[in-house]
């Protein structure tokens, strides 16, 4: 069991009269999990994020990823070559004039020959279903185009890991289901490590493990079927549930014992057809 | 009367380029007084482009918009007016802060359609309680605010010109549901309490099935429909091939009419399905009346 990054009793507060925002934080992802991270706004999710690849230090407390203590700073360039960032507002992310160009840019930073700089920036905008765009410019594509961009830009690098600030926030549901399947397939055929901060409840259930975020602390960390049967805790932290749990829910308030993992429509309509039989 | 109307109402953008595009083909809507309009379409189906008509951001390729049964582009001198009786909050409203305290930013809309200093007081301070502001909050900068604040203050700014129609596109986007639901039950509380036209973007359907008592679907530059949720979401098949969804709960009820259950076609909020599956489960002396 090999862990690609790791809080180990983190501290972090931005200056030293503000509050402690984390306090004796611990949390660790496994290499090849998919694992989402809710709360509300304020809650800590990005603060811990910028975390990972070393953009925050920590205030107390380490962070290591895949073993590299992240306070290193002769190690940056590896640590960032192994957890990649996508942010919210794919128009602060893209700084070239072409996609292919962009997708390239931190590979170039990196050096290296420009044949394989060539090959893995043609496989990145495979993965990510964008090839056929690569001589465009990028503002001719959509947001979720742009997202996909974002993410063929880190691919490029062969990341361990990523970590997914929100980045369907600002996106359509057609653009939001192509970044999650992208985001999926990454996970499940190079085996990637996915970290995906988000406030849609549909993406952290298609996801392994869900950790619930509150106030700096780690509330419920399990696997969603388990976090969304929690509805009145979720509710008291300012999350939501799908429809589906929320129906279930109702009725077993209303006396009805079924189950509390349900979580899809295909099992919320199973369950009611038992019921109604 | 319509408080708003569109008659053959179409925009083309970049016209004469290869660029050339239409954005809105040849919409005709009628919006009562009062309503509470959702407007869903995915990205490009024109809807942008079409709200920007209603306050006269966009002048129509061809074409008529009316306000309250006047041709708003009869005089142009009049759309400054017609902004003042039109209120368009954007997306990412925040962004547009400008003054420097927050009070003095709400009351910039109202300052300019030359109200009386007491009136405008009183607006501001009004509009500040609807949407959750405290007076301590007033005197800060908005820049010291958190997102979820900011937002509000930005839709404060349009809300305290008290226009008699609200737009507001995608208000809730990039926050969390608990931010959301408090935004979007203050606009309802605004709908309520002023009885003015609210049309609300959003591409979660859900919501809009939870406020909007009229939903408006846009597709490929059309009108697709203007109707009530119920036959909207009745229509669930070709909303969801045009790449929208419907919410989750009306998909349950639809399976369930697959597999041979028909209890209501028009099931989209979670609250309806929790009455319509016990009063089924009465009929079927499944639990006790």
């Amino acid at each position: 069991m090999s862990e690609i990054a790791e809080a180990v009793n983190l501290e972090f507060r931005y200056d030293e009269e503000a509050e402690l925002i984390f306090e004796n934080l611990n949390l660790s992802f496994k290499q090849g999990e998919m694992t989402a991270i809710l709360g509300h706004n304020g809650c800590g999710k990005s603060t811990f994020a910028k975390h990972l690849n070393a953009i925050l230090l920590p205030s107390g407390g380490k962070v290591y990823v895949d073993g590299i203590d992240t306070a290193d700073e002769t190690r940056l360039f590896d640590i960032r070559q192994r957890v990649g960032m996508v942010f919210q507002n794919p128009d602060n992310q893209i700084v070239a004039t072409i996609v292919e160009e962009d997708v390239a840019f931190a590979l170039e930073n990196l050096g290296g020959p420009p044949q394989e700089i060539r090959r893995r920036v043609d496989e990145a905008l495979q993965a990510v279903g964008m090839y056929k765009y690569r001589l465009h410019a990028p503002h001719q594509l959509s947001g979720g185009q742009k997202q996909r961009v974002a993410i063929a830009g880190i691919i490029a690098m062969r990341p361990k890991c990523i970590v997914l600030d929100e980045p369907t926030a600002m996106l359509d549901p057609v653009g939001r289901n192509k970044v999650m399947k992208t985001v999926k397939k990454l996970n499940e055929e190079f085996g990637i490590t996915i970290i995906l901060i988000t406030h849609y409840m549909e993406e952290a259930s298609q996801c392994k493990r869900v950790i619930v975020m509150d106030k700096g602390k780690v509330l419920m960390d399990d696997c969603p079927k388990e976090v969304f049967s929690n509805v009145d805790k979720l509710k008291e932290v300012g999350l939501d549930v799908p429809q589906a749990t929320e129906l279930v829910y109702e009725l077993n308030k209303l006396g009805l014992s079924l189950d509390t993992h349900i979580t899809d429509e295909n099992e919320c309509c199973e369950a009611l057809l038992k019921l109604l039989s | 009367m319509a408080i708003l109307k569109t008659e053959n109402l179409t925009y083309t953008y970049s016209q004469g380029t290869p660029f050339e595009k239409t954005a809105v083909d040849n919409v005709n809507i009628e919006i009562e007084r009062g309503e509470f309009v959702g407007v869903i379409g995915h990205t490009g189906s024109g809807k942008s482009t079409l709200i920007q008509h209603f306050n006269g951001l966009l002048q129509p390729t061809l074409g008529k918009i009316y306000l309250d049964g006047m041709d708003i582009w009869a005089n142009k001198k009049n759309i400054r007016n017609i902004r003042f009786r039109v209120g368009l909050v954007f997306q990412y409203p925040e962004y547009q802060l400008f003054e420097d305290t927050v009070y003095r930013d709400i009351a910039f809309g109202p300052k300019n359609m030359g109200l009386s200093e007491a009136e405008i007081d009183g607006r501001v301070r009004r509009t500040a309680q609807a949407v959750g502001l405290s007076e301590e909050v007033l005197e800060k900068s908005p820049f010291e605010l958190s997102g979820g604040q900011k937002r509000r203050v930005a839709i404060a700014g349009v809300m305290a010109m008290e226009p008699e129609v609200l737009i507001l596109d995608e208000p809730t986007a990039g926050l969390d549901p608990g931010g959301r639901d408090k935004i979007l039950g203050q606009i309802k509380e605004y709908h309520k309490m002023t009885g003015n036209t609210v049309l609300l973007v959003s591409h979660s359907m859900e919501d809009v099935a939870k406020y909007a008592s009229k939903i408006l679907v846009m597709n490929e530059s059309r009108l697709f429909c203007y109707d009530t949720p119920q036959n909207v979401f009745r229509r669930s098949e070709e909303i969801t091939q045009m790449g929208l969804s419907v919410p989750q709960i009306t998909r349950v009820f639809d399976m369930l009419r697959q597999k041979g259950v028909d209890l209501n076609d028009e099931v989209y909020t979670v609250k309806y399905a929790v009455g319509l599956i016990t009063e089924e489960l009465r009929k079927r002396g499944k639990i006790d009346a």
